[in-house]
């Protein structure tokens, strides 16, 4: 644990009179959970005895003592989950991960709880996991939520979700294609183009995905850093005359493939985008 | 001055002046466990409640943290108050029927039945050692931990605390001995009342089930 990091914490909330909580949560949300240490040199530094900075910490079923798993797994056990089965379900992952409720396995990967209602009646037995919802869970999907959760429950399942789709598209100046089938993103072919910004010129290659935001570039982005893109083909400068409405920087149109246009931010962390089908014929 | 009736007694009292201090002086009894003068009011085992208002609109409400008011009645004996304070004794018997200061209170307000399942807890939660630690010891060395079922007075972290210095003011106050004696477990020493008579019980040999009640602790000369 670093001190240092606990002392800025304390910075940012010096002005707020009786912030302990916002601080407890600015400090759990860093170190995962809230060491003995940090709590020492809150009670430092706020005046606050040590005491009731603990009777808060413990108060609180969100602030835990004990450092947390990677992932945080939640099993309700409501009135509603309960007659559907949710008991069994907690037992299968206390079998399966080896721990029993409120523990975290042996590799911090992964913490259990269990939870008294999530509010989601109607789809018990359900269960949580980094915020997202798995419903009418039974016993023998316990694993396949496990495994799902180790392999990244934020990557997108491109053929059950109909809200993602791949896109092909080519450089509006010499309409050569742009799509990269050497460099996946997303395990599909990606958009590549070059990124030149602060003296810096380098290959990026974004998902063709509509709806996924993944890039892998040469060189580290640094956030709010507007690109200047360029067709790798023709090197002619793809940015338009028209603004992002969000945040101003120019927008980037490519032409889609069967008709139509597409227009990206070219701020990285804007997620400003506009699909033009108009001209498809389907 | 503040003007009100205690069981048909008019009185006029201070402002700030609680129900209990009011009947009290009055010379009418009121059973307490929670409450220590010297300490602030804290309202937790509820023996001393008494019935305000009339008819339909009387409520009960604990007479130690509530404030006289002008032209309150207030009955510190009548059914409903003596059949709620019975209940009250029989559940706190319940929970801690090894605790003499409660077995006490139930002796003296004919509490002769048992109807709930004995619970041997070490602590009814009374809170009378976290103030005299915080208020007559200023030390805060021990507090309320977790909520609900898991609730519980101890250190921070259950070791021995910097700001304690082993006066033994919680082991005095606690009316069922919450704090056992920890002496052979050091580092979580609260008391130590042990280690100031002579010669100090760890010298002494069946130690480990030992358990230090009051001070002076006197088990092991009881155990000889």
């Amino acid at each position: 644990m670093n001190p240092e990091v606990v002392s800025n914490i304390l910075q940012k909330h010096r002005d707020v009179r009786d912030g302990l909580i916002s601080i407890l949560e600015d400090i759990q949300s860093q170190f995962g959970y809230l060491p003995s240490e940090a709590l020492k040199i809150v009670a430092d530094e706020t005046g606050t005895s040590l005491v009731d900075i603990y009777g808060v910490a413990t108060f609180y079923k969100s602030f835990s003592l004990k450092p947390r798993g990677k992932h945080l797994i939640s099993v309700c056990l409501g009135t509603a989950c309960h007659v559907r089965g949710a008991p069994s379900i907690a037992e299968e992952f206390e079998k399966l991960l080896n721990v029993r409720a409120g523990e975290t396995t042996e590799d911090q990967e992964f913490t259990l709880e269990t939870v008294n209602c999530l509010g989601a009646c109607a789809l018990g037995p359900i269960v949580v996991v980094d915020g997202h919802y798995f419903p009418n869970v039974k016993r023998t999907a316990v694993a396949e939520i496990i495994a799902r959760t180790r392999e990244g429950i934020d990557k997108i399942e491109v053929k059950t979700d109909k809200r993602v789709f791949p896109i092909e598209v080519s450089c509006q100046h010499c309409n050569h294609s742009l799509m990269d089938s050497m460099n996946l993103v997303d395990g599909y072919p990606s958009i590549t183009v070059t990124a030149s910004f602060d003296r810096k010129h380098g290959r990026l290659s974004m998902s063709c995905l509509y709806g996924s935001y993944n890039v892998a570039s040469e060189h580290v982005l640094p956030p709010n850093t507007v690109l200047n893109l360029f067709c790798p083909h023709c090197h002619a400068d793809l940015s338009s005359g028209t603004d992002c409405s969000i945040c101003q920087a120019p927008m980037v149109p490519m032409i889609v493939r069967g008709g139509g246009m597409v227009q990206i931010c070219s701020r990285k962390g804007c997620k400003n985008h506009m699909l033009d089908l108009s001209g498809i014929n389907l | 001055m503040i003007n009100l009736t205690i069981n048909g007694l008019a009185v006029s009292v201070e402002e700030g002046t609680t129900l209990l201090e009011a009947a009290q002086s009055l010379g009418f009894p009121i059973p307490t466990l929670c409450h220590m003068e010297g300490l602030t009011p804290y309202g937790a085992c509820r023996l001393c409640i008494v019935q305000i208002g009339q008819d339909e609109k009387a409520k009960l409400v604990t007479s130690c943290t509530y404030p006289a008011q002008e032209g309150l009645e207030v009955r510190t004996a009548s059914n409903r108050v003596l059949k709620a304070r019975k209940m009250i004794i029989e559940l706190l018997l319940a929970s801690c029927p090894q605790s003499k200061t409660i077995q006490d209170i139930a002796a003296k307000y004919e509490v002769r039945q048992q109807r709930f399942k004995q619970e041997y807890e070490d602590c009814i939660l009374c809170g009378l050692c976290v103030r005299m630690c915080e208020e007559q010891m200023m030390a805060k060395a021990i507090g309320f931990r977790g909520r609900g079922e898991t609730r519980s007075v101890g250190t921070p972290f259950d070791v021995k605390s910097d700001v304690c210095r082993l006066c033994g003011g919680c082991m005095y106050v606690c009316p069922v001995c919450e704090l056992r004696c920890t002496y052979n477990e050091p580092e979580k020493a609260i008391c130590g009342a042990c280690s100031n008579l002579s010669p100090p019980c760890v010298e002494k040999e069946p130690f480990d089930d030992m358990m230090c009640y009051m001070d002076p602790c006197v088990v092991c000369e009881i155990q000889k």
